[in-house]
């Protein structure tokens, strides 16, 4: 790998452009990823911007179990994005359809339709484990781009509290958020 | 000899200071300064040093859709043409002692400064984005506005002195009128650098990126890098005019770049305390609170004329 090509893969674990899209979500997880920019959290550390427009984005995040409205959106936007790119699916909607997963209006999974390549599991996930997801996002990108290589989807381990275990998302079981409901 | 001389020092300024070899890490520097400001006044980090060069290399390396045709021919050509003349209204600011050529002359100064704004209207109407097009009807409005403002009060500065050579005027003691000119452009540098409470033509959450909309890749970064040399051009020529006049050239460009960086941290402080104001507001603003100081400033002008 020469200069340049290592220049460029720095640049682009550096600087991960977002845009955000709800595929049906309950408005949850896209409140945490506007809080992961807010100063408690601040994603810009990491060089992350949200983009008003997807041709400028190179991560799409996705939050909501895809419903069947937003189908062709979602491939749109998908197209729009110009590559290198990734896609990250935050919370436990856009992975397994969560509750709603017995409603007609759906046609989830994510996957079914896009190449997904992180998973951010939590209903909703908190802010951090939306940055690092973020950042996990921009580390496959670029080692795409560098060696021309698939790269397998990767499942963020769940941050702090996350999933209470009523849901159906299966990311979590009652007792380990008991568990980590005692360390806090 | 003396010809090949004025030629090595005219590339020398054009190139390296304040040219593009200064200009260009100048601006990526400044676009970090305004993001870092803004960072830090909302109590956060904010972005790394280096940030706006990450951002321009990962640009490069990204790919753009194919646009066939007259459209996309143009859609690459607005991003370049907005670089060139952004860097070139750099290289013109006579930071050092001059040595003649177009060095200084401020109506090819102004037409090069007013030329990026000119490519990001027809950038956005070429575009054929409905955003890009409303984006491009508004900075179309808010040049209109800023721009009387703006000129009246730099030809004042140059009709009181009869000339418009930027260093004969660099060169002035401190007057009212000067400092009442300065005052009139700094109030047009938001617009012109399109941030808030004047960033209404790439307006986020409102018309997504505005005359941005389309553009991906390469062409993004380019328009990032003009952003960046607007600023030091910008900058600069508040700079140049309300510098005081040393002949010892190292300290000519450093009071040169602590006044730029001073009127940089000034605009991200208003940046960063102000919301967006709406158009009709902003040309209101300009047309009947701030024409007020270019009148003041013409008309002091044209006294001091008459009274010589």
């Amino acid at each position: 790998m020469n200069l340049w090509n290592k220049l460029m893969c720095y640049s682009r674990r550096r600087s991960p452009w977002l845009f955000h899209m709800n595929g049906g979500s309950c408005n949850g997880c896209d409140i945490e990823l506007i809080a992961s920019l807010t100063p408690r959290y601040d994603a810009e550390q990491l060089g992350v911007r949200l983009e008003g427009s997807p041709r400028h984005a190179d991560i799409l995040c996705i939050t909501g179990p895809i419903t069947h409205n937003a189908v062709n959106a979602i491939k749109t936007v998908y197209g729009q994005v110009c590559g290198p790119k990734a896609v990250v699916a935050i919370g436990s909607c856009p992975a397994t359809m969560n509750v709603f997963i017995d409603s007609r209006t759906l046609d989830g999974p994510l996957e079914r339709h896009i190449p997904v390549d992180v998973f951010v599991p939590g209903c909703p996930p908190r802010p951090d484990a939306i940055i690092q997801g973020v950042a996990k996002a921009a580390e496959i990108l670029a080692e795409r781009a560098a060696t021309k290589s698939p790269v397998a989807p990767v499942v963020m381990p769940l941050v702090g509290p996350g999933c209470n275990g009523a849901c159906a998302c299966g990311t979590a079981t009652p007792t380990e958020s008991a568990a980590s409901e005692v360390q806090q | 000899m003396i010809l090949l001389h004025d030629l090595i020092t005219a590339l020398a300024r054009l190139l390296i200071f304040p040219g593009l070899l200064f200009a260009v890490p100048a601006a990526w520097f400044f676009l970090w300064v305004e993001r870092k400001a803004v960072a830090l006044m909302q109590g956060r980090i904010g972005p790394p040093f280096m940030q706006p060069f990450y951002d321009f290399i990962k640009l490069l390396g990204k790919t753009t859709p194919s646009r066939p045709g007259v459209a996309g021919l143009l859609m690459r050509l607005w991003p370049l043409l907005a670089v060139s003349a952004a860097a070139g209204a750099v290289g013109l600011l006579p930071v050092l002692p001059s040595s003649g050529g177009f060095e200084g002359d401020l109506i090819l100064l102004l037409a090069l400064l007013e030329l990026p704004s000119m490519c990001i209207i027809a950038a956005g109407f070429s575009s054929r984005s409905i955003f890009g097009e409303i984006g491009s009807a508004r900075e179309a409005v808010l040049s209109v506005s800023y721009n009387v403002v703006f000129l009246l009060a730099i030809v004042s500065i140059a009709a009181s002195q009869h000339t418009f050579r930027l260093e004969a005027l660099a060169h002035l003691p401190a007057s009212p009128l000067q400092i009442l000119g300065i005052l009139a452009i700094l109030v047009c540098l938001p617009a012109k650098l399109h941030i808030n409470p004047f960033s209404l033509p790439n307006a986020e959450q409102e018309i997504y990126s505005g005359p941005m909309t389309e553009y991906a890749g390469p062409e993004l970064a380019m328009w990032e890098l003009s952003h960046g040399l607007e600023w030091v051009a910008a900058t600069g020529l508040v700079a140049t005019l309300a510098a005081p006049h040393l002949t010892i050239w190292w300290l000519a460009a450093l009071v040169f770049v602590a006044i730029s960086f001073a009127v940089v941290l000034l605009l991200s402080a208003v940046a960063a305390a102000t919301a967006r104001l709406a158009i009709d507001t902003t040309v209101r603003f300009y047309w009947q609170c701030t024409l007020i100081f270019a009148v003041l400033a013409i008309s002091s002008a044209l006294f001091m004329r008459f009274r010589s």
